[in-house]
């Protein structure tokens, strides 16, 4: 029989039921490599649901670094027995398939040319400990301790882990650590070189970090200086807000007065978050909600409030699959349009795409900036598998010397000298008009905030000429933000290509990923990033200098191809859609296949190595 | 009376007060509402009452919903920030405001429309979570702008203009205000200044959550008889449980107490509110049976005013929040910023 042998590049998959709690020793086997400097990228698949429901958490080991979803299983861990059949059917041919045998099964439930790994995990357990959670709890350190000690793992990396975990609860510590001695003995014992999955210190993950999107966008509000959040508890953005609290309740004390230098709202709903965030934009506060797609959908009358009154409001959205419980607790791309069109009447908003963690952190700070230089609404568009999966990325950034961008704000000085003011006045020919804080001075510079009908100067009006000006320097607004916004990055083909491809988001590594995996099927194609909506002019060039572009996208409407060829005057003929939508992340196999088949498909021969120019 | 332009000069003997102000510093555009309109009385009593509390025009920020009533901001208080937000979702961007600049008064209106049907959910739970403020409803049972539909605040059995009979049970709003935690709940007529200045007055000073519902009748599509938002019907149904003055500071205080049933309930800011008990049953400290009073005189078909429920030991959302003492919309980098060197030590922790 086949046997998979690999070192440092692998994929191990635990099947578990939901409140076990495997989740922690699950993250602490993913952490073990990164300790010895191999590269991992760990996903959870976890149901709508507190316990009982399966869940699965998947870590490829990847001394390479490609940190998109690889596809495929070389190791099952399977602990729940509810997805036996699918779990082993989803294993790579001389692939593995690590399981409890404390009772026997029938040869039927496994698979031939799959290599079967039993250890009595339960018997194990019940003759150690007496309690019947510890039995649980335990069970999933000490299969932790086996898989150390049949792939190699230094066990001292997992001691120091544990440890850290431990750090100051002695009485976790100690039976934890017993726990995973105990799978380590007995696999070294019982279970020698039934594994051909071994790992081997590299040197592949520097000075990188591991953290989660939602985590980093949080730490990234409070860098950047918002004081208000807003929120309405929804899956997968509810732990931002959390980590929001916890990071203020660390970062954001007045170390005088113990006071909050934050204020932070759990509102009653969608609608409640974004009249809160709306109400502190418009009083100079910077203010953020964090949401997903039916908080958009809820938000969206606010969103046109905001946009047409100029108010500055950030609001993540950390996407998913639809409506209703299920399928939204996986990761999707499928609110690029509901964002940039949200609301009534016309309207158009600006949104940064991060691609990972360390993007997060740095675009959420970008959006505080953005939504009050152009006095609007900004979304930040993650999604869930950026938010709540832990990523290896940069580590974050931040330059001391940065000034927050409050905008265009007139002060009661200026006011005093002077300066015309005129609340939706175009001035500088940007569109971007003055703006006065509630309170500013005591004669000058107070206006009445409406929605749509009003002149430059905030007096009620309802002529078409004041409409229009109104409607055509909010135009003027959104293009100007093109200036601001992050750039689209660049990822020219090794050869010369006639390909292009467009992607955003959290398909980024399994992008970089497919891209070696064409160039080695001499399939050349040059890969531009977006970054951002409204789109640069280098998006347009790119588009124009490709015969034909591909555009990846985890959605089934081929959302952002919508977007470029409505706002970026794209020709519609030339943009192929690579779709990703079932709800897992898109992986470098299914994009490199679906290109190469699309390049077979358009009758191109690649072009020949020794050819080339 | 929307054709008239306002004079801009005033006359020179007019009043001012303590901060320099004349009465007429505090109006605002021409009134675009009906010639009659209860909501122009209750501007004209929000006028009266920041001149007389000698409150600077632009330290108050006005917020409204949307509806005749939420127009009305526009009408007073010209040199404040005001603004039309969202129908039924004042209260939301009004506890937003208020947490980004907590040096401001916060004046919100809205319109029984906008409380009560399509903002029933932002009502209560902008008074659950005490944000200090004073909430103006204007209150007149049915739809100005849309023409004539009965709001959520209709009587049951009452008539519309157009003959239909309301069949569906009203929401109370003073009574949700009081369940949902408001810790200032008054009742008002806007044909009564004498009752609705001093309400609005105790409603400033008041450090939480104030809520005025006042009856307002729309001259346009219910002021008629069968109707029992009408001036009419008001005036004969209106069982004041207490008549309420007040005074700005403690050092103010003159009047002899020799008369019987006044109590004095002091404020968080010094100020002092007197009430004049006209119902001697009624204690305005005692949720419990205010919530009793109010449903036993809605059965006899009474309009019960006055100061319904005060709460002695309110408390509003920057205290249960524990935030900093300065305005948000004041705060910079120096003071938000946690820095680059703290940003290593968190790196560090995620290796």
């Amino acid at each position: 029989m086949k046997r998979i042998e690999a070192l440092n590049d692998f994929v191990v998959k635990f099947a578990n039921v939901n409140g076990s709690g495997s989740a922690s020793a699950n993250e602490l086997f993913a952490k073990s490599f990164l300790r010895m400097g191999i590269p991992v990228s760990p996903r959870n698949i976890f149901p709508s649901n507190i316990q009982g429901l399966p869940t699965w958490y998947e870590v490829r080991v990847t001394e390479r670094g490609w940190l998109g979803r690889r596809g495929g299983v070389d190791l099952m861990v399977a602990m729940n027995p509810q997805t036996w059949a699918q779990d082993v059917k989803e294993i790579e041919p001389g692939g593995y398939l690590f399981y409890d045998n404390t009772k026997a099964l029938p040869q039927g439930r496994f698979r031939d040319d799959v290599h079967a790994i039993g250890m009595p995990l339960t018997e194990i357990c019940n003759q150690t400990y007496t309690d019947s959670r510890e039995r649980q709890l335990f069970k999933n350190i000490v299969y932790v301790g086996a898989l150390a000690s049949l792939m190699d793992i230094e066990p001292g990396v997992i001691a120091e882990l544990i440890g850290e975990q431990y750090k100051g609860k002695e009485k976790l510590l100690k039976p934890n650590l017993n726990a995973f001695q105990m799978g380590y003995n007995y696999a070294g014992e019982k279970l020698k070189g039934v594994l051909g999955l071994k790992v081997k210190r590299a040197y592949g993950v520097g000075d990188r970090i591991f953290m989660e999107g939602n985590a980093a966008a949080a730490l990234g509000c409070v860098y950047g200086g918002a004081t208000v959040c807003a929120w309405y508890p929804i899956t997968p953005s509810s732990s931002l807000a959390e980590a929001f609290q916890r990071y203020c309740s660390k970062l954001r004390l007045d170390p005088a007065t113990g006071k909050n230098k934050f204020a932070i709202v759990q509102a009653e709903d969608e609608l409640a978050s974004i009249g809160i965030v709306t109400g502190a934009g418009w009083n100079g506060a910077r203010a953020f909600t964090a949401t997903s797609g039916p908080g958009i959908s809820l938000m969206s009358e606010f969103i046109g409030l905001a946009y047409f009154a100029e108010i500055p409001a950030v609001i993540i959205d950390v996407q998913r699959g639809g409506p209703s419980t299920g399928m939204p607790t996986r990761t999707q791309q499928s609110d690029v349009l509901a964002c940039a069109y949200a609301s009534h009447g016309d309207t158009k908003h600006v949104l940064l795409f991060p691609e990972d963690p360390h993007e997060c952190f740095t675009m959420a700070a970008d959006c505080l900036d953005l939504a009050e230089r152009l006095q609007t609404p900004v979304f930040l568009m993650t999604d869930l598998d950026i938010g709540m999966n832990q990523r290896l990325c940069k580590p974050l950034e931040w330059d001391d010397s940065r000034q927050y961008d409050r905008g265009k704000v007139m002060t009661a000085e200026m006011l005093e000298a002077g300066k015309e003011f005129g609340r939706y006045l175009d001035v500088d020919g940007d569109g971007i008009p003055f703006r006065t804080y509630p309170g500013t001075h005591p004669t000058k510079g107070a206006y009445f905030t409406r929605g749509t009908s009003k002149n430059p100067y905030a007096v009620y009006s309802e002529t078409g000429p004041d409409y229009q000006y109104n409607m055509q320097r909010l135009l003027k607004k959104h293009d100007f933000a093109k200036t601001l916004v992050p750039k689209p990055v660049l990822t020219p083909a090794n050869e010369p290509a006639r390909f292009g491809c467009i992607y955003y988001g959290s398909t980024s590594p399994s992008m970089t990923e497919a891209l070696e995996a064409l160039a080695a099927r001499n399939i050349f194609v040059n890969a531009l990033r977006i970054r951002a909506f409204p789109f640069q002019d280098e998006i347009f060039d790119f588009c124009q200098s490709h015969s034909k572009i591909f555009v990846v996208e985890q959605n089934r409407d081929a959302q952002l191809r919508t977007l470029l060829v409505n706002e970026a005057g794209i020709n519609p003929a030339s943009l192929i859609s690579i779709l990703h939508y079932d709800g897992t992340p898109i992986t470098a196999r299914y994009i490199t296949r679906e290109i190469s088949e699309s390049v077979s498909a358009l009758n191109v021969r690649p072009i020949k190595r020794d050819k080339a120019a | 009376m929307t054709y008239v332009a306002k004079p801009k000069l005033h006359h020179p003997t007019l009043a001012k007060n303590k901060v320099g102000y004349t009465r007429r510093d505090y109006e605002g555009k021409v009134s675009t509402l009906c010639a009659g309109c209860g909501h122009d009385s209750i501007s004209a009593a929000l006028i009266q009452a920041f001149w007389e509390l000698d409150i600077q025009p632009h330290r108050v920020a006005k917020l409204s919903g949307i509806g005749c009533s939420s127009k009305t901001p526009d009408y007073f208080l010209g040199n404040s920030h005001g603004f039309n937000t969202v129908h039924g979702r004042m209260p939301s961007v009004l506890t937003g405001a208020n947490l980004a600049n907590r040096e401001l008064i916060y004046l919100g209106v809205s319109g029984d429309g906008d409380s009560a049907s399509i903002g029933l959910g932002q009502f209560a739970h902008v008074m659950r979570r005490g944000v200090n403020m004073t909430y103006i409803l204007e209150n007149n049972g049915v739809y100005g702008l849309t023409k004539g539909q009965f709001s959520a605040t209709a009587d049951k059995g009452s008539k519309a203009k157009k003959g239909m009979i309301n069949a569906d049970a009203p929401v109370d709003t003073v009574s949700l205000a009081l369940l949902m935690g408001a810790t200032f709940v008054a009742r008002s007529f806007s044909g009564d200044k004498k009752q609705l200045v001093p309400l609005v007055k105790a409603a400033i000073a008041h450090e939480g959550a104030a809520f005025i519902d006042v009856i307002s009748p729309c001259v346009a599509f219910n002021n008629h008889p069968g109707s029992t938002k009408s001036y009419d019907y008001v005036r004969e149904h209106n069982e004041a449980v207490n008549r309420l003055d007040f005074w700005p500071s403690r050092d103010a205080i003159t009047v002899d107490y020799s008369e019987g049933g006044v109590i004095d309930v002091p404020q968080h800011d010094g100020s002092i509110i007197k009430l004049r008990k006209l119902d001697s049953s009624y204690d305005p400290s005692d949720k419990i049976n205010a919530v009793s009073h109010i449903a036993r005189a809605a059965e006899k078909g009474e309009v019960l005013t006055g100061l319904l429920y005060l709460a002695p030991d309110a408390e509003d959302l920057h205290a249960h929040l524990n935030t900093y003492e300065a305005p948000f919309n004041r705060l910079g980098e120096k003071e938000l910023c946690p820095g680059a060197g703290m940003l290593e030590k968190i790196n560090a922790a995620m290796r």
